[in-house]
């Protein structure tokens, strides 16, 4: 029952990130219904701008913010650099092209995903870089019988803390029901007066930003980065989002955790090798049975 | 109605014809002009080539996003990998085994996700790749080598009972001529595809499912003959790329390859055939050319894919036919804005 419980936390924080990251695909999904490809290298692009803060930055952080301060401001720079990244990506390479259809814009995602993973390596080099130890706190939790590190604690608070925050945006305010409406019918949003640039915009900072900051805090809670990491990610993640049902952005956060459960239980009692196997077949198996996702709406199709 | 050959129409033809000759000398004499390395390049090309027409079926003239098709090359590859080596089942001999496992592959497994639509179907395909790569990785019942793959694949070879044998493929050259044979083959087999019942079918299901199968097409039909088609010419692609390197392994059919074959069919221009032979060239020669260019080259093959997508958004080639019909039709009946 304690390994359960154990392994149900380290696929809850697996999970926190892949819905993270699913929620940057699902919200530009939603919007332009574009397959964002260049998401996860964005996130990649997040960690190793959390990874430089954090090393060349060590003595005056810590002397001036102290230990979590350092923290605190190595996810913000990520964060926030990403979400100007996102949206001059945005400008550049998908502005130009998605009055031309979807797939054009596929390619140009894809472009632009070949460009940012290869602008990492040559910024950083191509081999693995490990986070500084020195910010990453080692203490464990006891809750009952079961042992959680410290690290877990603050992942999964952070990530809840976002998700509850971007559920709020979107289904309780006002510009959050403009969001909707944009994803549910961009032409008639606009015509009701809906600035749908100013939406575009909105998906392009927060989800690159949420990106980064799971980068960050994967990069923290794995200690290791690699370049390539982004498409894995990535992967999973726009997995997690079909999974859910895209465009819906409670359905993002459901099936990345229920992704990172699954991967794990199957990790640990099925087998480690197959455990993608095993997603990938419960994947397949949901869309038999619900063709647009664990909270995909049918609708209608009109003719 | 009847059907007539209009003189312009018959210039067309002819003009083809002039562009068609010289492609074809030039492709022959080629191969005898360069080095072993630029030899390989061409084949490699082929290969591509031969991809992107595979998945041009499904991509291009059916309009389904299919992102896990290197999941059918390595079925093919693997096929024959371990066929040939297990069992000395000759090469040539393994290229229908090869198209057929790929094929049935394709259909035992899309025939109960076939519905889903759009980026729902995508999502299969890519888990379907992904599936395929991991019980590569994994060796099931030690037949595929885990991580290193299968090694020592024979030469394609001819061989008659009394006379001995008669033909190896062994050299650069021999793969050269094979892939373009096949490549040649194919081109010749899917252009007449194009223009018969199935090929109007798919264009139809493509433009509007909906009215499609209103008319009778039996849309679920058509959209698994693609898969099977789409996924059995791959398996060829298979065949010949495991003989050409020897040696097949996972890491030759990740994500990134299926990635890949669907920037062929797009830069190209969907179902068409010219269309795709420029983007396989695109995406096999490009890297080549800039190879000077060494870390930045693929920042550089990055932006050229948005910069394409900018200007040509229809592709390189876009297939003529059904977009003039369509807007002709458009404007007789007084609507052009659709």
């Amino acid at each position: 029952m304690q390994v359960i419980l154990e392994q149900l936390i380290n696929g809850l924080t697996i999970g926190s990130f892949y819905a993270l990251i699913a929620l940057g695909y699902s919200m530009v999904y939603g919007v332009l219904k574009l397959i964002n490809f260049a998401h996860g290298d964005l996130f990649t692009f997040g960690s190793y701008l959390g990874y430089t803060v954090l090393v060349f930055g060590a003595a005056f952080l810590t002397a001036h913010f102290g230990l979590w301060g350092a923290f605190v401001v190595a996810t913000g720079v990520a964060a926030l650099s990403i979400a100007c990244v996102g949206v001059v990506m945005e400008r550049i390479a998908y502005r130009p092209v998605y009055r031309a259809g979807r797939l054009p814009a596929v390619v140009s995602a894809l472009g632009a995903s070949i460009f940012l993973q290869n602008a990492i390596m040559v910024i950083w080099g191509p081999r693995f870089q490990a986070y500084p130890s020195e910010f990453i706190p080692d203490a464990k939790v006891m809750l009952g019988d079961i042992r959680i590190s410290l690290l877990q604690v603050i992942i999964l608070a952070m990530s809840f803390l976002l998700m509850g925050l971007l559920y709020f945006i979107v289904q309780k305010t006002t510009f959050g029901a403009a969001i909707r409406a944009t994803a549910h019918d961009r032409k008639t949003a606009s015509l009701m007066g809906i600035n749908i640039n100013k939406v575009i915009f909105f998906v392009f900072t927060l989800g690159p930003a949420l990106g980064a900051l799971t980068g960050v805090m994967v990069g923290m809670y794995y200690r290791q980065i690699s370049f390539t990491m982004g498409w894995n990610y990535g992967l999973k993640a726009f997995t997690a989002s079909v999974l859910g049902g895209i465009g819906n952005i409670p359905g993002a956060m459901v099936g990345g955790l229920i992704l990172g459960v699954l991967e794990m239980l199957g990790a640990a009692y099925i087998s480690a090798a197959w455990k993608d196997v095993f997603v990938f077949v419960i994947l397949i198996l949901v869309l038999i049975f619900r063709p647009t996702g664990i909270l995909g709406e049918k609708t209608a199709e009109k003719v | 109605m009847e059907q007539v050959i209009s003189p312009e129409k018959k210039g067309l033809r002819n003009s083809r014809l002039f562009i068609l000759v010289p492609v074809i000398a030039a492709f022959m004499v080629y191969p005898f002009l360069v080095s072993d390395y630029f030899i390989d390049i061409a084949f490699f090309f082929g290969i591509y080539a031969l991809l992107g027409l595979s998945l041009n079926i499904v991509l291009g003239e059916v309009g389904l996003f299919d992102l896990g098709h290197a999941g059918f090359y390595a079925i093919g590859a693997y096929t024959t990998a371990i066929l040939n080596t297990k069992f000395g089942i000759p090469i040539l001999v393994l290229i229908p085994v090869a198209a057929l496992a790929a094929a049935l592959f394709a259909y035992v497994v899309f025939s109960p996700v076939i519905h889903l639509q759009g980026d729902y179907l995508l999502i299969v395909t890519l888990g379907m790749g992904e599936i395929i790569r991991q019980a590569l990785i994994n060796n099931p019942f030690d037949l595929t080598g885990g991580p290193n793959g299968v090694f020592g694949i024979d030469f394609p070879r001819i061989a008659l009972p009394g006379i001995g044998e008669i033909f190896v493929c062994d050299s650069s050259i021999k793969y050269y001529f094979l892939i373009w044979a096949i490549v040649g083959l194919t081109i010749i087999g899917l252009k007449s595809l194009q223009n018969s019942r199935i090929g109007r079918a798919w264009n139809y299901i493509r433009e509007d499912e909906v009215a499609a199968n209103a008319t009778g097409i039996d849309s679920r039909h058509y959209k698994l003959l693609a898969f099977v088609l789409g996924a059995g010419l791959a398996g060829v692609a298979g065949n010949v790329y495991a003989c050409k390197l020897m040696v097949v392994s996972p890491e030759s059919f990740t994500f990134w390859e299926s990635c890949l074959m669907f920037c062929i069919v797009l830069i190209g221009g969907m179902g068409s055939i010219p269309g795709v032979l420029i983007g396989a060239a695109f995406i096999s020669l490009f890297p080549e050319i800039f190879r000077p260019f060494a870390m930045y080259r693929m920042l550089i093959f990055g932006s050229a894919m948005i910069l394409m997508m900018m200007f040509r958004p229809g592709g390189a080639w876009p297939r003529k036919r059904g977009a003039v019909e369509f807007r002709s039709l458009l404007e007789d009946s007084g609507r052009s804005d659709a």
